[in-house]
């Protein structure tokens, strides 16, 4: 009871990756305990004019030092405020929310689109089995070194300047690989074209899904995406992205 | 000894602080970070006769210390509401008002008949959600209708009835005037207030509903003029809320007339808030050596 909450977390450093892609690590040792891949954290702005959480993906968890890395991109002014944070200085966090990818132990794709590839990277850490990463990015690119310590990195590039040009598919079909099961998180064009792909070819596939949030604990119902079933809470078709995802299994919902 | 109890409708509460319709899950989902049993009610989300889906996404949309918001009344049901969520609260000890909605007349009244014999200890009746087409604020925006519906649904009602008002009306006190005319046994005000936010990067609007219901901080000196108003024009206890994240925020809706106080839109960025909100009106009351909280109720004439 009333033990879990907004937490005052410290930077310990932060990054530019890319013109606009930050990573940023923080301290705190009780979210670094508890966080799973595939989990996120609740940002909340220093500036009060600015109410709502951001909510961003944990990209790696360091558990031995306490620490939990966030790689996000400004999109408006409160990543925008995050990313002048310096070591030292504090943010209100909430998390680790959500449910997180499910491990198993078959071959996998890891699919990361854009801003939906650092999940990919604690995922990566976590699964043993074999595994091949299919980046795609606009034009310039992120955390391809990290991620390649994990498993055979595939690039896609929407202007064509590394790898594939083209999306993640044209990637995949490029190459010629395969997998039994697929993680995925990204812009959803991208999650619709990877749900179609899975189905077609009948392969298990996880899907992280983003939405708008403002409580992040499933109270206040923004953040619904439509679900096959009907879902537990309302009894209708509205899974909560924030509690009941953002992990789904792609033939649970609707894009 | 401070008392810190207040009335309303013959309900006592054992502090003036309750949740807000629609910010607060039927309780349960905040549950992890609140002691509900230190509240002086819940308020729940809506409930109507059947579950509805709500709109689309998105549904919610950031503005200058408030947010917006078009969330549609997603709720299960009276059914379900009745044997999951109105039996989770029983175990708490803190006062159950449930908020209903519907689209017509009838709907109000069936929910309203439904919860008759169940542990609830009043009725908010949402009469102004801006983000439905039908019910709603529909029924919110005209005194003729405020009348007509708080008769209909006192008719049926065995638990004292709280009318939820609108504050996208030109004179909210004749609206008051209304539904007190209609035998309401209190008030709560404000609730949001009909905004919209356009997406200049995607050049369309930020709600897929295209506008919603503005609340937060920014909305509070709107929210204290109009309990204000109210409390001078009928003699029911008022809920009052609009933006209340601190004590202080409390304390103005209290002095300006209300009763008791809902926090809301602050649950989301601060999930203890309305615990805070009650050891902050505590300690005011303690500095300022008062016994009893209700001296302060309507104490700025």
């Amino acid at each position: 009871m009333a033990d879990k909450g907004i937490e005052v977390c410290t930077i310990d450093r932060q990054e530019a990756l890319s013109s606009d892609v930050y990573s940023m690590w923080i301290k705190s040792s009780s979210m670094a305990e508890r966080a799973k891949p595939g989990q996120f954290l609740s940002l909340y702005s220093n500036d009060h004019s600015r109410l709502m959480p951001r909510p961003i993906s944990i990209c790696e968890t360091d558990k031995e030092n306490g620490l939990l890395r966030l790689v996000y991109r400004v999109l408006g002014t409160g990543t925008e405020e995050f990313s002048h944070l310096k070591a030292g200085e504090t943010l209100s966090i909430m998390g680790p929310l959500g449910n997180g990818f499910p491990l198993k132990e078959k071959k996998a794709f890891l699919i990361g689109g854009g801003i939906g590839i650092p999940p990919m990277l604690e995922l990566a850490k976590n699964l043993t089995g074999e595994k091949d990463i299919i980046l795609g990015y606009r034009d310039e690119t992120f955390l391809e070194d990290d991620l390649s310590q994990y498993g055979k990195v595939i690039i896609a590039t929407e202007d064509g300047s590394k790898g594939t040009k083209g999306n993640v598919i044209d990637a995949i079909e490029e190459q010629g690989v395969t997998a039994d099961l697929i993680y995925a998180c990204g812009p959803t064009p991208m999650l619709r074209a990877i749900k179609a792909y899975a189905e077609e070819h009948q392969i298990e596939c996880y899907l992280s899904l983003e939405e708008r949030m403002a409580c992040g604990v499933g109270a206040c119902l923004a953040c619904v995406c439509k679900s096959k079933e009907v879902d537990h809470h309302t009894h209708v078709h509205n899974k909560r992205i924030c509690k009941d995802g953002p992990v789904f299994l792609s033939t649970e919902v609707e894009l | 000894m401070i008392n810190t109890k207040v009335n309303i409708a013959g309900v006592e509460l054992k502090n003036p602080v309750v949740t807000a319709s629609g910010t607060f899950g039927s309780g349960e989902e905040y549950s992890e970070f609140v002691d509900l049993s230190k509240l002086g009610g819940v308020v729940t989300k809506g409930v109507a006769n059947v579950p509805w889906e709500g709109n689309e996404t998105p549904r919610i949309a950031e503005t200058a210390s408030g947010m917006l918001n078009a969330i549609g009344l997603q709720n299960p049901g009276m059914e379900v509401f009745c044997n999951r969520d109105l039996p989770f609260l029983e175990a708490y000890d803190t006062k159950v008002i449930v908020n209903v909605c519907g689209r017509t007349t009838k709907d109000y009244c069936e929910v309203v008949e439904r919860l008759s014999d169940e542990k609830v200890d009043l009725l908010e009746i949402n009469i102004s959600c801006p983000n439905v087409k039908e019910g709603g604020i529909a029924f919110g925006v005209d005194p003729k209708a405020v009348l007509e519906i708080t008769k209909e649904v006192k008719r049926v009602a065995k638990q004292p009835v709280i009318m939820k008002l609108s504050p996208n009306v030109t004179d909210i006190a004749e609206m008051a005037k209304a539904a007190v005319a209609g035998g309401a046994d209190a008030l709560s005000l404000i609730n949001t207030l009909t905004g919209m936010k356009i997406d200049i990067q995607k050049q369309t609007f930020a709600l897929a509903n295209k506008t919603g219901g503005l609340s937060g901080p920014a909305v509070k000196p709107i929210a204290v003029r109009m309990v204000y108003q109210v409390a001078q024009a009928v003699s029911v206890p008022i809920i009052g809320m609009g933006g209340i994240e601190t004590a202080s925020d409390a304390l103005e809706f209290m002095m300006a007339g209300a009763t008791a106080v809902s926090v809301g839109t602050a649950n989301f960025y601060h999930p203890t808030a309305t615990l805070d909100v009650i050891t902050g009106i505590e300690s005011y009351l303690k500095k300022y050596k008062i016994d009893d909280i209700t001296d302060l109720i309507g104490c700025v004439k």
